[in-house]
C-alpha cells in the first residue's frame, strides 16, 4: 500500500503539468461537458495534444482520487462519431431532416444570428427572443449573460420546465425561511475534511426521496455517505418509494407514496414536538413561529399521515426520535421533492425539523452556504442583469402572474407562462431561441410531444451542443460547436472550494459557452463589454472572480498557480454576525431568525406554513381515473452510467445499462402477467412510451418508477425517429403547465399510469409518429394559476 | 517479493461501476470485456425480513493487478478510483489481517 508521501511525489501535488511516460499530465476540475454538478480534482493524461485517459486526483481533497464511471469514459465522449466539429445551418423548413446541416463559418454564424435578431425584433420586438437553459452546470450563468446583455432580453428559462422543478423549490423554501440555502455538512467547507478540528460526523443523516450515490446533487458527494457511515458511525433514515443500498443499511427506512412527503415531514415534526424531543434552546433563542407551527402539526399524528402515504405509523415515530436524539443530523436532499407541486411545502416541513432540532450550521449537521447557490451568481444567474433597466424587466413572462418570481425568487421567467405563450401567443409571441446546454425534449421538459409542438412554432432556433441530438435534428436552424471541459479555461465558483481549468486542448472549430458569450457580447452589445472591460474569455472569467464574494484571487492567479481557494469556513456563524450582510447575529431573515411560520410569504399571500396538498392525479384525488391507471408513476431515479441524456452513446456505458427500465413490484407484475425485461408500454393520461420491465422487490406495491432521458443515438435522426427520442420518454406521460402555487414545483414524480405488455397489435402507431405527424397525445390544457389568469377552463 | 492480492469490504460496496470502467480504461478494453465485473445480490427481503442488497466486483482472467501500474508505485486502477473506497491492494499476508477487522469483506488471489 502506498504512503500519502508517496501519493503527493507520484502525482506532483502542487504542480500544473508534468511528464508522466508517454503522457502529459495536466492537473485541472472536470464540470462540463459532460455535465454533472459536482467538480471533482482531475488528472488529464494526454498524448499528442489529444486526451488519451483521464484519473481522479489523488491529492485533490474533495474526491481524494476517486472518480466516477463517467468520468473515466471521457475519451469515448470526447472523441465519438456524433460529436459536433463545426458551426451548421438549416432552413427551418427542413427542421427533421438531419442530412440538411450544411457547415458554415463561425462569422456567417454570426452574421445569421443578427439577421433573425434584427428581423424578430422588428416585428414582434426584442422580448420575444428567450433563451432555454438546463440544469445546473458550468451552463448555467452563460445564457442570461448571452440573452439579458448580449441580445437585451429579459427572457431566460429552465428549458419549458414546468415549475422550475429542480432545486429552485427548495431553494426558493429555504431562503424564504433561512436567509441561504443549507448543505449537509461531510467536512466539505474545509480543505481539511473529516479533520478539520471543530468537525463531528453526523449521528443520522436523513436521505430523502434520494440517491445521492448516484445523483451527487449539488456540490455533495454521495460517497461522503459511506465515509461518514465507515468512519464516523453516522446511522442512516431513508425514505423512498424504492429501496435503495442505503435502504438496506438504514437504522429506519420507510417506503412512502410519492407525493405525500408533506404528510409524512408534518408527521414527524409532530411526534418531535409532542414527545418534547425539540432543542428548546436553539427554538426559543433562533426560530420565529414556533407557537403556530407546533398547533399546525398539533393533528398530523403519525397514523394521519401513514394512512395517507402507505407505511407504518411506527417507523414515522422511530425516524423522527433518531432524527432528534442521535446528535447532529445531516439532510442530503435530491431533486424528487422539487418535482411535486406540494414540493415548496414538503421542503418547508423538512427543513423546519432540521431547525427544530438545531440542526443549521453545526458540525455534522447543515451548512448554510453564504447564499442561496452561493450562485444566485453562478447558478441561476441573477448576479449581474447587467444592461436591463426595470422597463425591460417588465417584460419577463411570469411575473405578474406568480409573485415570488416579481420578488426576486429566480432571476428567470416562469416555463409554464412560456409554454402558454408559445401555444395562444399570449402574454406575447415568442419568437426566436437561444438553447445552451439543453436538450429539452429528451429530458427537461414534461409533456414532450407538446413541448416539441409549442418549439416547432418558432421562427428561428439557435442550439448549442457538444454532440447531435434529438432537440438539434428535430428543431435547430443553426447549431453552435461546444468545446468539452478541458478544452476551455473555465470556473467553479459553487460553494466551496472555488477551482479553475485550464484550456489544454482544442477539438476542431468548437468554443467554450464562456468564449461564446464573449462573442456574442462584443457583437451585440459592444458598449457594454467595454465598460466591464472583457474583451476574452478570461476578462470575463476574471470579472466574475472578482464580482464572487467568495474568492479574491485574480482568475490569473488562479488558473495559472493556485488552481483552487478553500478558505476556512467556521461553524455556528448566526452566532458570530457571518450570516447576515449587515454583519449582525442571526439569520438573513425579516425577522433574524429561522422563520419556520415564512413572513416573506405571507406577505405575498402564501401559505405561510407548509400544509399537505394531494397530487393532482393521485388515488384519492381522482379515483374514477384511479381505476383506469391503477398504478402511481414516478420517474427520474439516477443510475451510475447517465446524466440525464447524456452517455447514452457511448457503448461502455450501455455495456451495464442497455435499455430503459420501468421498475415494478414483483406482485403487481404478477397479477399483470409481466416477465422481468420483457418490453411494455407506460401509459398515463397524457401519453405513453415503451420500457422494459425491471420485477422486483425494490419497489413498493402499487408504485413504478420509470427511467428518463432516453434517446438512442443508434436509431434514424431523421423525423419522425428523431433518435426514437419519443418512443422511450417518460415525459409523454408528464404533465405542463400545471405548477403548485409558490410557481416551483410540478408533479413530475406523481401521476397515474397503467403498463401492459407491447405486442405488434398494439404497437402500429408508436410515439415518434403519434408526435410529429399526427399532432401529438392530446390539446393543451392548464393548471389551475394559468388557467385563472389567462381565462381557460382548468383541467 | 510476496504475492499481492485485492480485498474488498462488500459491505460497503454500493456497486458504482468505477472499478469496471477504470479497468477497461486502463487496458483499453472495448465495451462488454471486463477486467473486473461487479455482481449484485437483491435488492431482497430475506426470511428473517431484512432486506439484502450486496455487491461484489470479481476480477476476471484479464485482471494483471495493474502490473504496469504497481511497479511504479501507482495504486491498481480500480483501487484508485473506487468510490466507496472499500478496495485495498497489497500483500496478501497483509491483506489477510484487514479480513479479521472488517467482517463482510472478501480477498482474491490471483
Amino acid at each position: 500500500m502506498v504512503t500519502d508521501h508517496n501519493l503527493d511525489e507520484l502525482y506532483h501535488k502542487g504542480e500544473l503539468t508534468w511528464q508522466d511516460g508517454e503522457y502529459t499530465v495536466e492537473r485541472g476540475f472536470q464540470w462540463t461537458p459532460p455535465g454533472c454538478h459536482n467538480s471533482c480534482g482531475m488528472l488529464y493524461y494526454m498524448k499528442d495534444g489529444k486526451l488519451d485517459h483521464a484519473e481522479g486526483d489523488p491529492c485533490f481533497p474533495y474526491n481524494n482520487g476517486r472518480l466516477c464511471a463517467r468520468c473515466l469514459n471521457l475519451e469515448e465522449a470526447a472523441y465519438q462519431e456524433g460529436r459536433l466539429k463545426y458551426p451548421m445551418k438549416r432552413d427551418p423548413k427542413d427542421r427533421g431532416d438531419v442530412s440538411k446541416f450544411e457547415r458554415i463559418t463561425w462569422d456567417e454564424a454570426l452574421a445569421l444570428i443578427e439577421k433573425n435578431l434584427d428581423e424578430v425584433t422588428e416585428k414582434y420586438g426584442r422580448a420575444s427572443v428567450f433563451g432555454l437553459v438546463g440544469t445546473g452546470r458550468n451552463i448555467c450563468w452563460q445564457v442570461p449573460w448571452i440573452v439579458n446583455n448580449a441580445f437585451k432580453s429579459p427572457n431566460v428559462f429552465c428549458a419549458l420546465f414546468s415549475g422550475d422543478s429542480c432545486a429552485v423549490p427548495r431553494t426558493a423554501a429555504t431562503a424564504a425561511m433561512t436567509g441561504a440555502y443549507p448543505v449537509p455538512d461531510m467536512g466539505q467547507f474545509n480543505e481539511a475534511r473529516y479533520d478539520y478540528p471543530d468537525f463531528q460526523f453526523p449521528g443520522t443523516i436523513l436521505i430523502w426521496g434520494a440517491n445521492p450515490l448516484k445523483s451527487n446533487a449539488d456540490c455533495f458527494q454521495g460517497y461522503w455517505i459511506t465515509d461518514c457511515m465507515k468512519k464516523g458511525g453516522s446511522k442512516l433514515v431513508v425514505i423512498d418509494p424504492m429501496i435503495n443500498w442505503m435502504s438496506a443499511r438504514a437504522e429506519v427506512q420507510i417506503q412512502i407514496r410519492p407525493g405525500t412527503d408533506c404528510a409524512v415531514a408534518l408527521a414527524m415534526n409532530h411526534v418531535i414536538i409532542e414527545e418534547d424531543l425539540y432543542d428548546h434552546d436553539f427554538v426559543d433563542c433562533w426560530t420565529y413561529g414556533f407557537d403556530e407551527f407546533a398547533e399546525h402539526v398539533k393533528d398530523w399524528t403519525p397514523e394521519r399521515a401513514a394512512e395517507i402515504a402507505w407505511c407504518d405509523p411506527d417507523d414515522i415515530r422511530k425516524a423522527a426520535r433518531l432524527i432528534a436524539t442521535n446528535g447532529p443530523c445531516a439532510a442530503p436532499f435530491g431533486v424528487s421533492n422539487d418535482q411535486k407541486r406540494n414540493g415548496v411545502s414538503a421542503y418547508h416541513a423538512i427543513f423546519n425539523m432540521m431547525a427544530i432540532t438545531g440542526n443549521y450550521d453545526n458540525p455534522g449537521g447543515n451548512i448554510l452556504a453564504y447564499d442561496p447557490w452561493g450562485t444566485v451568481m453562478s447558478y441561476i444567474a441573477g448576479w449581474d442583469e447587467g444592461v436591463l433597466t426595470p422597463e425591460m424587466k417588465a417584460e419577463r413572462l411570469g411575473d405578474k402572474e406568480f409573485p415570488l418570481h416579481s420578488v426576486g425568487f429566480s432571476a428567470l421567467g416562469q416555463p409554464d407562462v412560456l409554454l402558454h405563450a408559445l401555444e395562444t401567443g399570449e402574454p406575447r409571441p415568442m419568437k426566436m431561441c437561444f438553447m445552451m446546454g439543453t436538450n429539452p425534449i429528451t429530458n427537461m421538459a414534461p409533456d414532450a410531444p407538446r413541448a416539441y409542438k409549442a418549439l416547432m412554432t418558432l421562427d428561428f432556433t439557435i442550439v448549442c451542443d457538444y454532440r447531435m441530438t434529438p432537440t438539434i435534428a428535430g428543431l435547430a436552424d443553426l447549431v453552435l460547436p461546444i468545446s468539452f471541459n478541458w478544452e476551455r479555461n473555465t470556473l467553479r465558483l459553487w460553494f466551496t472550494p472555488v477551482r479553475a481549468s485550464r484550456k489544454i486542448s482544442q477539438y476542431y472549430e468548437c468554443k467554450s459557452d464562456e468564449e461564446i458569450v464573449v462573442m456574442l457580447g462584443r457583437r451585440f452589445n459592444p458598449e457594454f463589454f467595454d465598460k466591464i472591460g472583457v474583451h476574452t474569455d478570461i476578462d470575463m472569467l476574471d470579472y466574475i472572480v472578482k464580482s464572487a464574494p467568495n474568492a479574491t484571487e485574480s482568475f490569473d492567479q488562479l488558473l495559472n498557480k493556485d488552481m483552487y481557494c478553500w478558505p476556512d469556513r467556521p461553524y455556528y456563524q448566526y452566532k458570530t454576525g457571518g450570516l447576515r450582510a449587515d454583519g449582525q447575529p442571526g439569520f438573513q431573515t425579516p425577522t433574524g431568525r429561522i422563520e419556520l411560520w415564512v413572513s416573506m410569504f405571507a406577505n405575498l399571500g402564501l401559505d405561510p406554513l407548509p400544509n399537505y396538498e394531494e397530487p393532482t392525479e393521485s388515488p384519492v384525488s381522482t379515483p374514477e381515473l384511479y381505476k383506469e391507471y391503477p398504478l402511481v408513476l414516478t420517474t427520474g431515479a439516477r443510475n451510475f452510467e447517465f446524466f440525464h441524456s447524456e452517455q447514452r452513446e457511448q457503448p461502455h456505458m450501455r455495456a451495464t445499462y442497455p435499455w430503459p427500465r420501468v421498475r415494478i413490484n414483483v406482485e403487481d407484475a404478477k397479477e399483470l402477467g409481466i416477465q422481468d425485461g420483457e418490453w411494455v408500454w407506460i401509459e398515463g393520461t397524457r401519453g405513453r412510451c415503451q420500457q422494459k420491465a425491471l420485477v422486483t422487490e425494490g419497489i413498493m406495491k402499487g408504485v413504478v418508477e420509470a427511467d428518463h432521458g432516453w434517446w438512442f443515438p443508434e436509431r434514424d435522426g431523421n423525423a419522425p425517429s428523431l433518435y426514437g427520442v419519443f418512443e422511450s420518454n417518460i415525459n409523454n406521460l408528464t404533465p405542463n403547465g400545471n405548477p403548485g402555487p409558490y410557481s416551483f414545483g410540478a408533479d413530475f414524480r406523481s401521476v397515474l399510469c397503467k403498463i401492459y405488455k407491447c405486442t405488434p397489435e398494439n404497437s402500429e402507431i408508436l410515439p415518434g409518429v403519434q408526435t410529429v405527424e399526427k399532432g401529438g397525445f392530446h390539446e393543451p390544457d392548464y393548471g389551475d394559476i394559468i388557467s385563472m389568469y389567462y381565462g381557460h377552463d382548468a383541467k | 517479493m510476496s504475492k499481492k492480492g485485492l480485498f474488498i469490504n462488500y459491505e460497503m460496496c454500493f456497486g458504482c461501476h468505477s472499478c469496471e470502467m477504470a479497468c477497461s480504461q486502463e487496458h483499453k478494453l472495448p465495451a462488454g470485456e471486463f477486467g473486473i465485473k461487479l455482481t449484485q445480490y437483491g435488492p431482497h427481503k430475506n426470511v428473517k425480513g431484512d432486506w439484502e442488497y450486496t455487491f461484489v466486483p470479481v476480477p476476471t482472467q484479464l485482471c494483471d493487478l495493474c502490473g504496469s501500474r504497481t511497479a511504479t508505485g501507482k495504486l491498481p486502477a480500480c483501487v484508485h478510483h473506487c468510490e466507496s473506497e472499500c478496495m485495498e491492494y497489497g500483500d496478501i499476508a497483509e491483506l489477510a489481517k484487514l479480513l479479521e477487522e472488517q467482517p463482510k469483506s472478501v480477498l482474491f488471489s490471483l
